[in-house]
């Protein structure tokens, strides 16, 4: 469905400045959910605002269903890292979540509908009537997410879409995200620093390495479905999995077979 | 927490007093005075009261708000606009930022002699010296306030996909609507500097003409009068623009209360 092929992007006078993106080739099929994870400042944001089409790459080429993605396409949608700087303050959650529909061509009443079903899906068809900024970050996160999901995207693409909450209310951010994909069958590709969140959500995880980012490592990732946050994260192939993204990141070679089952498990997130 | 609020109330205690101190020692400073010029505010204030309420409202005050309501709303209805266009292109304002600033620079009362020459001594003229002066404290705070839109915001519009009419009504203008205030502000009391000298330059009535044609009868107690009244109705207009600015930003002032708090 979304296919990167040879992507690079650099900053500055003719693309000689920084590199961001050294040169990033992967693909996204139809209803797959892609993780794509990397050391902090490895250059992920750069990758997602240039898939999105909010920038445009260097060299290579980002196609959306074999379209040449130029501008962000009417069937994708963004979910920022920054939800209280993307949200708009002087708007209820209800006129937020309508916003993107307004252009869309449709009536009042699908409008309406829409905007209800989308504030449902993420447990806030109470708070409509509300401001963005009487709500806790992880609310506000999920008005973020009601507007991407109301004009049912075919894509959502996700910058570190939880690294500004709370441990909790992140773990019950991630399954909401699992759930509005079963409710909605959308593809998503989702930004992250955080290693144990990636495996846990991705069909897929794409290792980056540091900038300007390269692919390290696509990997697949056949945990089993439904995920729970203490079933799946219990299962050795989690920790085995973890621990595979983990060296990876940091560079480190893979241990013999016998030390692999002492991988410790509960190292603190990156 | 006792102490601060002790502290605020003495705040408000002392805004109160303070001014009404200062008119007592004016009151008794002046009670015998015999000089023509600072005539006792007893003199002063039974002056007001016969010329302001409310014999010479309909007749000056009237048409002085009116003309700078008119100036102030047509200056509002040019700025704003043409902030949000120069705002859209670089080379637009290139082409646009030398004369911007050439008038900006032109003291609004260096133009009444053309106004008179063009439009007549009538409302028209000082109603468009008005919106002459306000125009550009709210042009440049629009501008400003557009360029300092949050990046997050730009990239969510485009991704959204919003129409031009939503991108500039419902993000662009409310977003700016912070710094506009701050030019609106300034405006207010520029376009009442503007009511009140193109009032005593040529004009039948309004407060500027008013206090000049006391001055100029020699009926002092009557030119304090119509000062007085010119401070408080520049009083009174910017309470009010405080008012709506409470009303309308009310969204800016609790989003960076709880961006604080959390």
């Amino acid at each position: 469905m979304l296919d990167i092929q040879n992507l690079a992007k650099s900053y500055g006078k003719d693309g000689d400045g920084t590199a961001a993106i050294g040169d990033v080739t992967f693909s996204v099929a139809e209803g797959e959910l892609v993780v794509v994870v990397g050391p902090s400042g490895c250059g992920k944001t750069t990758l997602l605002r240039t898939i999105s089409g909010l920038l445009r790459p260097t060299s290579g080429s980002v196609t959306l269903r074999g379209r040449p993605v130029t501008e962000p396409p009417a069937e994708m949608a963004v979910v920022f890292q920054d939800y209280a700087r993307s949200l708009m303050p002087w708007l209820t959650v209800a006129d937020n979540v309508t916003l993107p529909l307004r252009n869309k061509g449709m009536s009042k009443a699908d409008c309406r509908a829409a905007m209800e079903k989308a504030l449902a899906s993420v447990d806030l068809e109470r708070f409509g009537d509300r401001y963005p900024w009487e709500l806790s970050g992880g609310m506000q996160q999920r008005v973020a997410i009601a507007r991407a999901l109301a004009y049912e995207p075919q894509i959502l693409l996700m910058d570190e879409p939880f690294a500004s909450v709370d441990a909790q209310t992140r773990a019950d951010l991630e399954d909401l995200v699992l759930e509005i994909r079963e409710q909605y069958g959308m593809t998503i590709v989702l930004v992250t620093h955080d290693i144990d969140e990636s495996v846990y959500l991705g069909d897929r995880v794409v290792v980056l390495t540091r900038r300007p980012s390269t692919v390290l490592e696509s990997l697949t990732i056949d945990l089993p479905s439904p995920r729970d946050q203490i079933e799946t994260k219990q299962l050795p192939a989690f920790a085995h999995l973890r621990a595979h993204v983990y060296r990876a990141i940091r560079n480190r070679p893979e241990p013999a077979a016998a030390d692999l089952a002492l991988t410790p498990a509960h190292e603190g997130r990156a | 927490m006792i102490a601060r609020a002790l502290r605020s109330r003495l705040g408000l205690i002392l805004e109160v007093t303070v001014p009404l101190a200062i008119v007592a020692a004016w009151w008794i400073a002046s009670a015998g005075s015999t000089s023509f010029f600072f005539p006792p505010l007893s003199e002063i204030l039974d002056s007001f009261r016969e010329t302001w309420l409310f014999s010479h409202v309909a007749s000056d005050v009237v048409p002085s708000m009116l003309r700078l309501a008119a100036g102030f709303a047509i200056a509002i209805a040019i700025a704003v606009p043409l902030g949000v266009l120069l705002s859209q292109s670089k080379l637009l304002w290139r082409a646009a930022e030398p004369i911007v600033e050439f008038l900006r620079a032109l003291p609004g009362p260096a133009l009444i002699p053309l106004g008179i020459v063009l439009i007549g001594i009538g409302s028209g003229m000082k109603i468009a010296l008005i919106a002459f002066g306000c125009l550009f404290p709210i042009l440049l705070t629009t501008m400003d306030g557009v360029a300092s839109i949050d990046p997050v915001l730009r990239d969510t519009v485009r991704v959204l996909r919003l129409s031009r009419r939503d991108r500039i009504m419902r993000v662009i203008v409310p977003a700016a609507l912070p710094q506009i205030f701050a030019g609106l502000r300034t405006s207010l009391a520029l376009g009442l500097i503007m009511v009140v000298i193109s009032e005593m330059v040529a004009s039948e009535n309004g407060v500027g003409y008013f206090v000049l044609s006391a001055q100029r009868s020699f009926d002092l107690p009557a030119m304090w009068a119509g000062t007085l009244m010119i401070g408080l109705l520049g009083y009174a207009l910017s309470g009010l623009l405080t008012l709506v600015e409470r009303r309308l930003l009310r969204w800016h002032r609790a989003s960076k209360a709880s961006a604080l708090s959390s």
